[in-house]
């Protein structure tokens, strides 16, 4: 069966060691992990972690109802099959000269990107958008030569009013 | 009221019903030891060894339904237990281990016999705590032992830092059931995929039932029995579902899987229509994947969400708890005869018989078990360690009751043997226990006879003594060219070693004699050891080489001699 990527997301208590369990159970089943992204949801005490992994849909259902039997997972979703919004945020350093500055920005001006720092031997550009997006950008600035890239991973949201829509069991 | 954290502790578990926990003490739960005796309800059974005290939790639990309780000091008092947890883990048995913790300042800083316990068993536990507040660990022990024993059960740890030992909070009960968002028990099955299993099970002509352990956590003996019963279904157990269905019954076939029965195996060969209840698909009962049950739809019930689908295809899911969802069932399957499977069942098992041994001098173990059942009636609850005597008892004693045979399954777990039999007879002091081990495996836990004599629990120990790691040695035989490596077992003077012990014992050798040595145990006030000198070469057969479809077994090669049937046909 061929692989695909999918994004999970789960709903889960904010207690010690969470993620650690979570991540734990992905090295066990033996799944690569492409990203994984964190941070608080709507709810207090619950935070909202954002999973993107390769597989088979059987094997990610696997993974998915494991996941959703740890005591501190609330809730986790498969929204791959649903309509999703997603979004990364990168931030670039890229080698930059007066000579080759405003070509630059003109680059990041086209993907909407924003300029968040200027030094005199390079620029830092920090964009928002899926994953193509930012790696259409990065691909253009390479032959400026990037000093170094961070990325957040992805984070994804359902489109209409429901939380975390898709497969829940 | 206030209260230390050590009061609290045991306050708590007298609320959720312990009455006795398996232990051994250490530097940082000596607030907790000194507090003990305040609380005289509540028996510490001291043990030699920590993995003693997790699986003696865990015999406990699978012979009385409630939780047991393990503790062990921190750093290797914690990683003793590790064996014990994983083995209930596996086999989804509900222990509470709790783990004394360097005091909460010193964590992280490599302390003396600090280690971190929750980091080590995360993959083994249910779920786990380390408390950092005394205020914390009433909610805590309640959360705790609910998560252990409802849904599918399994080992909760508690890790306790001493100074939270010590600190006094406020003690309260914490009110009302308790309420965990997400964590969700499934009760009663999809109405919609119970109408598909029913119209299955009328439609199928060979429907077969393979049950699983899952039948005895649910309490649904008397179910299953009236639904396979009512719609005349056969019914296998695997090894952990042994006693979930009298296996005197004619609609019994005993074990499936790698050593079980050949018809066991020959019907699920066979069967169009497989259901499974409770059990979850272990290799040992599948064999070969591909050319399990080749024939069969298969409907799974299961408590478990995450074990439909995750080892065979499934044709319909059913999650709920077996006892509702077979309760619901029975309203909606027809009753049925299938006279002509049922006959063609009844041919394989005169074609396969289990085999049996009375003829001859030597001293078989089939045979010791047979006495052995012969003397119980069937009624003692019998408890074995892991390797050839185990599936030796599970073919030959005949269980008819849940909870009498006691075994680790999915870990096969060597040592487990004396240390459950321990728990089991303290959980179940009105019933005959009887340990069946095998020389090797009872080595690896021979510390606990100390503790059967400290504690005075009158296990009766059966020594199915071959001198070698035998089902190591018979897998050498059949499959690596009779190349003996590190089988061969030299083992003490077991009568000798429980004479030091003050345990009484006997040593048989020859089969005129086994009887007796078993009556006399029984007629023994305490714990009693028989040293049964058996054939050293003697092999569990049938046996599915691994790899194998379990159509392919390899029968006993002197079947033909000794063969009787073991189960009176109808």
């Amino acid at each position: 069966m061929a692989t695909t990527k999918h994004t999970l997301v789960a709903i889960v208590r904010d207690r010690p060691g969470v993620l650690n369990r979570m991540v734990s159970l992905f090295r066990r089943r033996g799944f690569n992990i492409d990203s994984i992204a964190v941070g608080h949801s709507e709810e207090p005490y619950l935070s909202r972690v954002t999973i993107v992994v390769n597989g088979t849909t059987a094997t990610v259902e696997q993974v998915r109802k494991q996941l959703d039997k740890l005591i501190d997972v609330v809730r986790v979703s498969d929204i791959s099959g649903d309509k999703i919004t997603v979004r990364e945020l990168a931030m670039v350093k890229v080698k930059a000269s007066s000579a080759n500055r405003s070509e630059i920005i003109e680059i990041a001006d086209i993907f909407r990107a924003n300029i968040v720092d200027v030094a005199s031997d390079s620029l830092t550009i920090e964009i928002t958008g899926d994953e193509d997006k930012i790696d259409s950008m990065l691909k253009l600035l390479r032959g400026f030569g990037i000093r170094e890239i961070a990325r957040t991973g992805r984070i994804a949201m359902v489109r209409g009013v429901l939380p975390a829509e898709g497969k829940t069991s | 009221m206030k209260k230390t954290g050590a009061q609290i502790i045991c306050e708590s578990l007298i609320a959720e019903g312990v009455d006795v926990m398996f232990g051994f003490p250490g530097g940082v739960l000596l607030p907790f030891y000194d507090t003990l005796p305040q609380y005289p309800q509540l028996r510490h059974v001291l043990v030699r060894h920590e993995q003693g005290a997790a699986h003696a939790a865990d015999g406990y639990a699978r012979a009385t339904g409630k939780v047991g309780v393990c503790m062990a000091t921190s750093g290797p008092g914690a990683t003793n237990l590790v064996t014990g947890i994983a083995n209930a883990f596996m086999d989804s048995v509900p222990i509470i281990a709790l783990t004394g913790q360097v005091a909460t300042p010193f964590i992280g800083k490599d302390a003396f016999q600090e280690i971190d316990i929750t980091g080590i068993t995360l993959p083994i536990t249910k779920h786990s705590y380390q408390v950092t507040s005394t205020a914390d660990l009433a909610a805590v022990f309640k959360e705790a032992f609910y998560i252990a024993r409802t849904g599918r059960p399994g080992p909760v740890l508690i890790d306790l830092p001493r100074d939270v030992q010590l600190e006094q909070a406020e003690y309260v009960i914490p009110p009302g059931e308790v309420k965990l968002a997400g964590y969700k028990i499934p009760t009663r099955g999809h109405p919609t995929q119970l109408k598909n299993a029913a119209k299955l099970i009328n439609e199928s002509r060979r429907p077969l039932i393979i049950a699983g352990r899952g039948v005895i956590i649910s309490g649904a003996s008397a179910e299953l029995l009236k639904f396979a019963e009512s719609a005349q279904i056969p019914v296998i157990t695997t090894l952990l579902g042994i006693g979930c269905f009298p296996e005197d019954h004619v609609l019994s076939l005993g074990m499936a899987g790698m050593h079980g029965s050949g018809y066991a195996n020959k019907a699920i060969d066979s069967t169009d229509l497989l259901v499974a209840v409770g059990m979850r698909f272990d290799d040992r009962v599948t064999g070969k994947i591909s050319a399990f049950a080749p024939h069969a739809k298969i409907i799974h019930i299961d408590l478990d969400p995450a074990e439909i689908g995750k080892n065979v295809r499934v044709d319909v899911p059913i999650v709920g708890d077996v006892k509702p969802v077979l309760e619901a069932m029975l309203k909606i399957v027809d009753t049925r005869e299938h006279v002509d499977w049922l006959q063609q069942i009844d041919e394989w098992r005169k074609q396969y018989p289990m085999e049996d041994f009375r003829e001859g001098a030597q001293l078989l173990p089939q045979y010791i078990i047979h006495q052995l059942y012969e003397a119980t009636r069937g009624d003692a609850i019998v408890v074995t360690g892991v390797g050839q005597h185990q599936m030796w008892t599970a073919q030959h004693y005949i269980f008819h009751e849940p909870g009498s045979f006691i075994s680790s399954g999915g870990l096969g777990t060597m040592g487990f043997g004396l240390p459950a039999a321990m728990g089991a007879k303290v959980g179940r002091p009105d019933r005959t226990v009887w340990l069946v081990d095998g020389d090797g495996s009872f080595q690896m836990t021979i510390q606990e006879l100390a503790t059967l004599v400290q504690d005075n629990i009158a296990v009766k120990m059966a020594i199915l003594n071959n001198g070698y790691l035998g089902m190591v040695r018979q897998w050498q035989e059949l499959f690596y060219g009779k190349r003996y490596v590190a089988t061969p077992l030299s083992c003490p003077d077991f009568i000798k070693v429980a004479d030091a012990y003050c345990i009484a014992g006997a040593r048989v050798t020859r089969r005129e004699d086994v009887a007796g040595a078993i009556q006399q145990a029984m007629d023994h006030d305490g714990p009693f050891l028989i040293d049964f000198m058996v054939e050293p070469e003697e092999n569990v057969f049938p046996i599915v080489p691994p790899g194998a479809a379990n159509a392919d077994f390899i029968e006993h090669p002197k079947k033909e001699v000794t063969a009787w049937p073991r189960r009176s046909t109808p």
